[in-house]
């Protein structure tokens, strides 16, 4: 039952093989196997928000997912987002604003709002705020997070109609 | 909504007051934080804890021969593996006369007293195989009463938490000043019962920390995710009998911490323990049921209060009984009995009342902890007087801007005493009630609540008043004992090429202080903010001091750093003169360049720096080659400097369900010089937000066994982006004399009187239904009981 299966997987664009416990989350394979500590964890139950990565090309919970669950596919986490340049002007957005203070909830933020602004690209914003309820931020009051998005979206916006 | 513009007190092309981004928070953007559970060492073991299914029980047996066979075990500890090896410590301070705890110990000994205290340790090559051992440890308990209510701790024949104590109450305290008598006697009186439920800080990064004890060198190395590393430095050393100078920790960065991070929990002594123990490195990360369980909690009061008032709505006097439960013993080494006391000294802070009469009890129950955490004591001390208030306005038809415009400690009363002892150099009561009346527009929000009323909508506006204790002075806890400093220190080395380096004993926890230290060092020598490269959390680096707590780290960190600026550029402008042959008093340093009197650049620091670096012997004999200053500073004069300011909350009571909506929240503080109020604002809004959360759905709530029901995030609500409205903030400026800077704290200036401003506001809704409530959280149920529907 807890003998390692071998996984195979892409991660930031890299192949990647090893055998995995069944019962290791995809969160704790990207922390404590790759290394890759920007994913972080806070409830491990799906209720914060903070772990979030994508899996070929969505957002998932990285805590409530298994690290079996992702053989084959295609994992993407805010170090892989970053040297891409994907989250770019949503970073420097929150830079700007301030948008974070710990920092703890931010990778998971980031995840979040692009996927967000991926699928409603002239959010209000009541419903940026809407689309933030599964991500806890006990350290900001919400507001320049939610300011940043905004800002980021119009600019996209206005990137695309130009 | 944009960031609020620049300090108005802010010098031209200065750092001082700039809303400047934080250089810092690229990296966490990046994901490129290190967080305590992101250092790996070699040879480490993971540590989990076996914890007590029960409130309060005798340990009888704990059998651990089935764990220690398991795989990837390497040792499972009990109670008395620390013995011998650990000083027990105990949560009391002397000036808090007769107060009474018991001793700690890393696990517990012969009896558990709360559900989820630690009894056993397995420390295994990983996490899981550390958990999977405690499955197999066999614990025997022999259940006993519990000590759940906090009346019910109090009375004759409940069970005792500690017998050798006499009975569960550990402090007591009582103030009188004035004649409370005489003000009660004849006058109008308006009082309330009020319950604050207990909530905690739930920190998105839970409690983790990593020792590493070397043998070789008898070296302890600890990274920890905590504000108050020396303050752990201290207590390492002192209980494992340790060379102070041999113990290191290091807080990398934290993620958030509230106060609560700041208490010694007894996984840390565990874990240091059992690293000196095994000779290799431990880690514990809670997770979050484990955060729940022992994570400090905060609040748990019960408090009966009355206020008389004449019909002139002048108030005349307060009378105040505040019941805490703050678990089976005091915190360490804070003490759980300031939360109270701070209560009792802040009731009717911003007042003019002398008469005044206030009884604290302070008991111990079987659960988790309870101590300082975010405003401790401010917001029940603000939901309290500004409820008084505000029921007082009703009673002889004042407005509530009114009733508080005619109460306020004026202008012409500074510096002032309150009753209960606190000295205030100067506040900006009346002119932060008159922004925040400008601000809320707040006759069209009467005018519009009451068109709504009419159609059914029931809005309130509540407003509460809050003073802010910041920069404490060694009167707050050094006087009791405590080793916990209220001084700082700063160490600022030029490099050779002319860049800075600033060492200094505040820490960060996403507050920005790196970013703040950073503008005011550069503001103080002379230099571009680039060239500053602040470090912060490290005990063998930077110079000792009191870290992050009770809103110290700009304004007695920050002087800190003003004053080591200001010597460091006064050794730069002796060595300058001495190479220019000029006076030191006509040279300036602006910008990074050495300017002489007619204003013109004669040399660049750097040059400066590269000289006397590497060509010390082209110095003037008698100039020596050091560009190392340290400074440190702690508070003189006033004991504390109290910032203060007012809230403004609109909120939407749906009498049907009992929802409530928050429409808007005003905020007008005054935190004296600000250094940065991009930081400031969000400070606020963070703060706002917390208070917030205690107002409408924070509460960690226990059955009648002591059980806490709903320790997880599932369970227990935070407060989400879609439950919270835009916070619309200004800002007063009353800088403290005290210091060249003139800050004052404004961490806690949110969490202060969100909850009593959002008290005020529901209340004002449900007027026209004759219902009112003194109970937090606000939840949906408790509004409906207030309305008599359920
Ligand atoms: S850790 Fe995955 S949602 Fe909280
Ligand atoms: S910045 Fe700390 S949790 Fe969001």
């Amino acid at each position: 039952m807890t003998e390692p299966l071998p996984i195979r997987l892409t991660v930031n664009g890299a192949p990647v093989r090893r055998f995995v416990e069944p019962r290791l989350s995809l969160a704790d394979f990207l922390r404590q196997d790759l290394g890759l500590t920007g994913t972080h964890l806070g409830c491990e139950m799906g209720a914060c928000g903070a772990c979030l990565v994508r899996l070929d090309g969505r957002a998932v919970h990285a805590c409530l997912t298994l690290a079996v669950q992702a053989d084959g596919g295609t994992v993407e986490t805010v170090e892989g987002l970053t040297e891409a340049g994907t989250l770019a002007d949503l970073q420097a957005a929150f830079h700007a604003r301030n948008a974070l203070q710990c920092g703890y909830c931010t990778p998971g933020m980031l995840v979040a709002a692009q996927d967000y602004l991926a699928q409603d690209g002239a959010p209000s914003r009541e419903a940026i705020r809407d689309a933030l309820s599964g991500n806890y931020c006990r350290c900001t009051g919400y507001e320049a997070i939610v300011d940043a998005i905004a800002e980021v979206a119009r600019a996209r916006r206005a990137g695309r109609q130009a | 909504m944009s960031p609020s513009s620049d300090s108005p007190h802010r010098a031209p092309g200065g750092y001082i007051g700039a809303a400047l981004p934080r250089p810092g928070a690229k990296r966490l953007l990046q994901g490129r934080g290190r967080y305590t559970d992101d250092i790996v060492l070699p040879r480490m073991l993971h540590a989990a804890f076996l914890r007590s299914p029960y409130a309060h029980a005798r340990l009888l047996a704990l059998r651990i021969e089935a764990a220690l066979a398991l795989p990837g075990v390497r040792r499972v500890l009990t109670g008395a593996d620390f013995e011998g090896i650990c000083a027990p410590w105990t949560g009391t301070l002397g000036h808090f006369a007769g107060m009474k705890s018991s001793p700690q110990r890393p696990l517990a000994t012969g009896k558990v007293v709360w559900a989820g205290q630690p009894v056993a340790m397995v420390l295994a090559e990983s996490r899981a195989e550390a958990e999977d051992a405690l499955e197999a440890i066999e614990a025997e308990f022999e259940e006993l009463d519990p000590v759940v209510d906090p009346e019910a701790a109090l009375a004759q024949g409940a069970a005792l938490i500690d017998e050798a104590l006499g009975d569960n109450l550990i402090f007591r305290t009582r103030i009188e000043s004035g004649s409370p008598d005489s003000a009660f006697a004849g006058a109008e009186t308006v009082e309330a019962e009020f319950r604050f439920g207990r909530h905690t800080a739930v920190t998105l990064e839970p409690r983790t920390i990593l020792a590493d004890y070397d043998p070789g060198e008898e070296r302890l190395t600890v990274h920890q995710s905590t504000q108050t590393p020396y303050q752990f430095q201290d207590l390492y050393a002192r209980h494992f009998g340790l060379a102070e100078s041999r113990v290191r920790v290091v807080a990398p960065d934290v993620g958030g911490s509230f106060g609560m991070k700041l208490h010694l929990y007894h996984e840390d002594m565990a874990v240091v323990g059992a690293s000196l123990l095994t000779g290799r490195p431990v880690k514990f990360a809670a997770d979050r049921i484990e955060s729940f369980l022992s994570d400090i909690h905060a609040r748990d009061h019960r408090v009966r209060a009355r206020l008389a008032v004449a019909p002139d709505g002048t108030l005349r006097g307060i009378e105040v009984e505040d019941l805490t439960g703050v678990g089976p013993f005091s915190a360490y080494p804070r003490t759980s009995a300031v939360e109270g006391n701070q209560v009792v000294r802040l009731i009717g802070a911003p007042y003019r009342i002398a008469d005044y009469r206030a009884d604290l009890r302070v008991v111990a129950q079987t659960k988790t902890q309870m101590s300082q955490y975010r405003a401790v004591g401010h917001p029940i001390a603000c939901a309290v007087t500004e409820r008084l208030v505000d029921l007082a306005a009703e009673r002889v038809g004042l407005d509530p801007f009114e009733i508080r415009r005619r109460n306020y400690v004026t202008q012409d009363m500074y510096p002032h005493t309150t009753a209960s002892g606190y000295r205030f150099e100067r506040l900006s009561l009346e002119t932060c009630l008159e922004q925040l009346h400008a601000l809320m527009d707040y006759p069209a929000l009467r005018a519009e609540q009451a068109a709504l009323r009419a159609r059914g909508v029931h809005r309130g506006i509540g407003l509460a008043t809050y003073v802010e204790i910041t920069n404490p002075s060694p009167a707050f806890y050094g006087v009791g004992g405590a080793h916990i400093a209220a001084q700082d220190g700063c160490v600022l080395k030029l490099t050779p090429s002319g860049e800075v380096q600033c060492l200094i004993s505040v820490t960060e926890q996403g507050q920005g202080t790196e970013a703040i230290m950073g503008q005011i060092v550069a503001e103080g020598l002379g230099i571009r903010r680039e060239a500053v490269r602040v470090i912060t959390g490290d005990t063998d680096v930077t110079p000792s001091g009191g870290a992050t707590w009770a809103c110290r780290g700009a304004g007695i960190g920050g002087e800190t750093a003003l004053q080591a600026s200001r010597k460091l550029r006064r050794r730069v402008l002796e060595i300058a003169g001495a190479i220019l042959q000029a006076a030191p008093d006509a040279l300036a340093l602006r910008d990074g360049q050495i300017l002489g009197p007619e204003g013109t650049a004669r040399m660049s620091l750097g040059d400066l720096a590269t000289l006397v670096a590497f060509r010390s012997d082209l110095l003037p004999p008698g100039i020596a080659p050091d560009l190392t200053v340290a400074h440190h500073h702690a508070p003189r004069g006033y004991p504390f400097a109290f910032s203060n300011g007012i809230h403004g909350s609109l909120v939407e009571v749906d009498a049907e369900t009992g929802l409530v909506r928050i429409l808007r929240h005003w905020v007008v503080e005054d935190c004296g010089r600000i250094i940065n109020p991009l930081l400031v604002d969000e400070q606020i809004r963070g703060g706002v937000v917390q208070g917030l959360g205690a107002a409408f759905f924070e509460e960690c709530r226990y059955d009648e066994r002591g059980q806490l029901l709903n320790g997880s995030l599932a369970d227990y609500l935070v407060p989400m982006a879609c439950e919270m409205p835009d916070i619309v903030i200004r800002h007063v400026e009353t800088p403290t004399r005290d210091s060249d800077l003139g800050a004052k704290g404004v961490g806690e200036a949110g969490t202060a009187a969100a909850s009593g401003a959002a008290l005020n506001a529901v209340n004002d809704a449900l007027r026209p239904f004759g219902a009112a409530l003194a109970q937090l959280p606000m939840t949906p149920e408790r509004i409906l009981r207030a309305l008599g529907t359920v």
